[in-house]
């Protein structure tokens, strides 16, 4: 992979002209030179810019979830109310039971202080009874409240998951979610502009996730901070709604707040007739604005790395930090060989916490158990990735899959997944953010090794002593069925 | 919010780069109604034992440490999750200043708004306070946001960048919304052409 700076790009589509995103800058009156899709979301949302260069942005959705407590706390402290309620909605998701058992009294607290934080101002919340819960990063698009075009953020770092319809979504902390209740606004420096291309056709068994760990890998854990990245590139355009979902969740694993991919017929068709889509003729005219996104012809970036599809290969953490991650054909880091004492000192750090051995090959390590669900890994796509897999196969560990809606549920029972799931010995849970950060009690023991198709493998982050191994769903789905972390690659020839 | 101008105190050394927001504190404390009485469990998992006593080697556990008001820190701090109970525990134990090469957006964003000064200073600098920080609690490093430097024990001064609009807040003690509302004839104007340019919002 190569990065470089300041370089503008090849070819670029040129899409149709609509004033929603093309009006300029009210004080702008020359004429404007190519844009990316950031300067078009960032010109298209900018309320006015103060001296130092912040921005006050417009923010379109606004989604709270069961951590948004403290934010609704302040306002009430301030007897402000929300400014636009009917922008905002509630999920709830962190918190939620999966597994059946009722919740503890703390946990039970958290949910229903959403219900009536947001019941208090009017607030459209998907709550644990209903049909169209489920995490957030999976129910804003789901149900067309994701749109391309706005500007979105959450209380939740994987925000960034939006981005893949073409929204400018960012994770933001709680004293500015009491701003956005408020203000309806946010203030912000415009990013730097980063696009990151991949290239070419991906293999069999390679999938989004892969992409995702393998660009963290090589550009660092701050590979991409300060950065907004747009996704570019002819294996981006082939891939699936579903897969640059997964891909734009995990650009904050990178340090980028925000991934996007520019619209395409593929994301109109997606979005198009889910619940709170624009519809009639205010459809065609969004759509003809959605697909004007797209950057223009010679639209210059400011930092820009481009990826061979055919050479990324099924990708594994080893360590602690999404950027400590590996091929699945390779072997583990050896700190006697490493650059420096600094990095040595860290890769020992690393496999100690994980219980592995320096310079022993990755595929073969031994599983506990797994977890397929999560944010960045729970749409339906990731379930019939698993499935396929899994078909007609035992589970030698436990595990666990959860659903990231209570729709997606739905559709894989309706396409028979759930039993695939159950027949090879896992659990079929509810739907929630689960295992992933364990808040709901759903946990990984101390010193147990988890195949996890989650976003962050730090330490602790799937219980006291956890030791997460991150993966695609297929991947996972391998892990279960040999009980080592392999290569899914064999498993699935002679496999849809 | 509270006010950061000028602060002299002992700093703690976490030569570690990645530090994470779960391990400034972990999930488990999230459920707090409160926003202050995280300090007992910032870096939860490698300040104590199994049996919730405390780890001796950590550093904020040795003795010359206890009282530090500024951290010493490697690259990325604060990486993660946006959760700010991060800069909440920090701060509640008494640190108002983190200084490291660089720090993840949103954690930096968010110490802003509860009076902590994050410095970003190249990897030589840091390196020299870092030695600082070994020192121990005898070695006093000083802070002062409206010089932008950074004094070690021996006198060595190093300036260091910040907003300017930040840096007032912090010595002010601005409160965000407040200043926002005085625009809000403009976020009208905005609203008002909403419905026009874009009425499937």
């Amino acid at each position: 992979m190569t990065a470089t700076g300041n370089r503008s790009s090849e070819r670029r589509r040129n899409g149709p002209r609509n004033d929603a995103y093309d009006q300029t800058d009210r004080k702008m009156t020359a004429k404007m030179s190519p844009r990316t899709t950031l300067d078009k979301l960032w010109d298209s949302h900018q309320i006015l810019q103060r001296a130092d260069g912040a921005s006050l942005l417009w923010v379109d959705r606004h989604f709270v979830h069961e951590g948004s407590h403290h934010a609704f706390a302040r306002i009430a402290e301030k007897g402000m109310a929300v400014r636009h309620p009917e922008l905002t909605f509630g999920v709830a998701d962190h918190y939620v039971p999966t597994s059946g058992a009722p919740a503890t009294d703390d946990i039970a607290r958290m949910i229903r202080t959403l219900s009536e934080n947001t019941a208090r101002h009017d607030i459209r919340l998907f709550g644990t009874d209903d049909p169209r819960q489920g995490i957030v990063h999976v129910v804003g698009p789901e149900l067309g409240l994701t749109l391309p075009g706005l500007l979105i953020v959450c209380g939740d770092s994987h925000t960034a998951t939006h981005g893949a319809l073409g929204a400018y979504a960012f994770g933001i902390g709680a004293t500015e979610v009491a701003h956005v209740l408020a203000t309806q606004t946010i203030w912000q420096k415009k990013p730097k502009r980063m696009r990151l291309a991949v290239e070419g056709t991906l293999m069999d068994g390679v999938s989004a996730k892969d992409i995702a760990l393998n660009w963290i890998a090589r550009l660092g854990a701050d590979g991409g901070r300060g950065h907004a990245i747009e996704y570019a590139g002819s294996a981006i355009e082939a891939l699936s709604v579903e897969g640059r979902l997964t891909l734009c969740n995990l650009s904050i694993e990178g340090g980028a707040r925000s991934g996007m991919v520019a619209p395409d017929q593929k994301t109109l068709d997606w979005i198009k007739g889910r619940d709170f889509a624009p519809e009639g003729a205010d459809w065609d005219r969004a759509a003809e604005a959605f697909l004007s996104l797209a950057p223009d012809d010679g639209a210059e970036y400011d930092t820009e790395a481009v990826l061979d599809a055919a050479e990324i290969a099924p990708i594994v953490t080893w360590g602690t930090s999404p950027e400590e991650a590996l091929p699945i054909t390779a072997t583990l880091p050896d700190p006697s060989r490493a650059g420096s004492e600094a990095q040595a000192k860290r890769i020992a750090a690393s496999l100690d916490y994980m219980g592995l051995g320096a310079g022993r090959p990755l595929d073969g390590t031994p599983v506990d158990q797994i977890f397929i669900g999560s944010c960045t890994n729970g749409r339906i796509e990731d379930l019939r990735n698993a499935a396929a897999v899994l078909k007609g196969r035992l589970a030698i560990v436990p595990g666990m899959i959860s659903p990231g809606s209570a729709q997606v549920k739905a559709q894989a029972e309706q396409e028979g997944l759930d039993r695939i799931f159950i027949e090879a010995g896992l659990d079929w849970v509810g739907s929630g953010c689960s295992m992933c950060v364990g808040m709901n009690g759903d946990l990984v023991a101390p010193g147990k090794r988890c195949a996890s198709t989650t976003n962050r493998n730090f330490r602790g982050r799937q219980g006291k002593g956890a030791r997460t191994h991150l993966m695609s769903p297929a991947m996972a789905a391998a892990a279960a069925v040999t009980g080592t972390i392999t290569d899914v690659r064999p498993l699935l020839k002679g496999r849809a | 919010m509270d006010k950061f101008e000028k602060l002299t105190g002992i700093a703690a050394p976490m030569p570690m780069i990645n530090i994470d927001t779960d391990m400034i504190i972990p999930k488990q404390f999230l459920k707090t109604i409160k926003r202050s009485g995280l300090g007992v469990n910032l870096f939860d998992e490698m300040r104590y034992d199994d049996n919730g006593n405390e780890k001796p080697d950590f550093v904020l556990n040795k003795p010359a440490y206890r009282e530090a008001e500024i951290l010493v820190a490697g690259d990325n701090f604060g990486c993660g999750s946006s959760r700010e109970h991060a800069p909440w525990a920090i701060k509640d134990f008494g640190i108002r200043c983190v200084i490291a090469p660089s720090f993840a957006d949103i954690f930096y964003n968010n110490c802003f708004k509860n009076g902590i000064l994050p410095i970003a200073l190249p990897q030589e600098v840091v390196d020299v306070l870092m030695k600082d920080a070994e020192k121990g609690a005898n070695a006093r490093m000083i802070v002062d946001l409206e010089a932008q430097t950074v004094t070690t024990s021996d006198g060595e001064s190093f300036s260091f960048e910040v907003d300017s609009f930040k840096k007032r807040c912090l010595l002010e003690g601005l409160d965000d919304v407040g200043l926002t509302m005085e625009k809000v004839g403009a976020i009208q104007s905005y609203e008002a052409q909403l419905a026009t340019q874009r009425p499937w919002v």
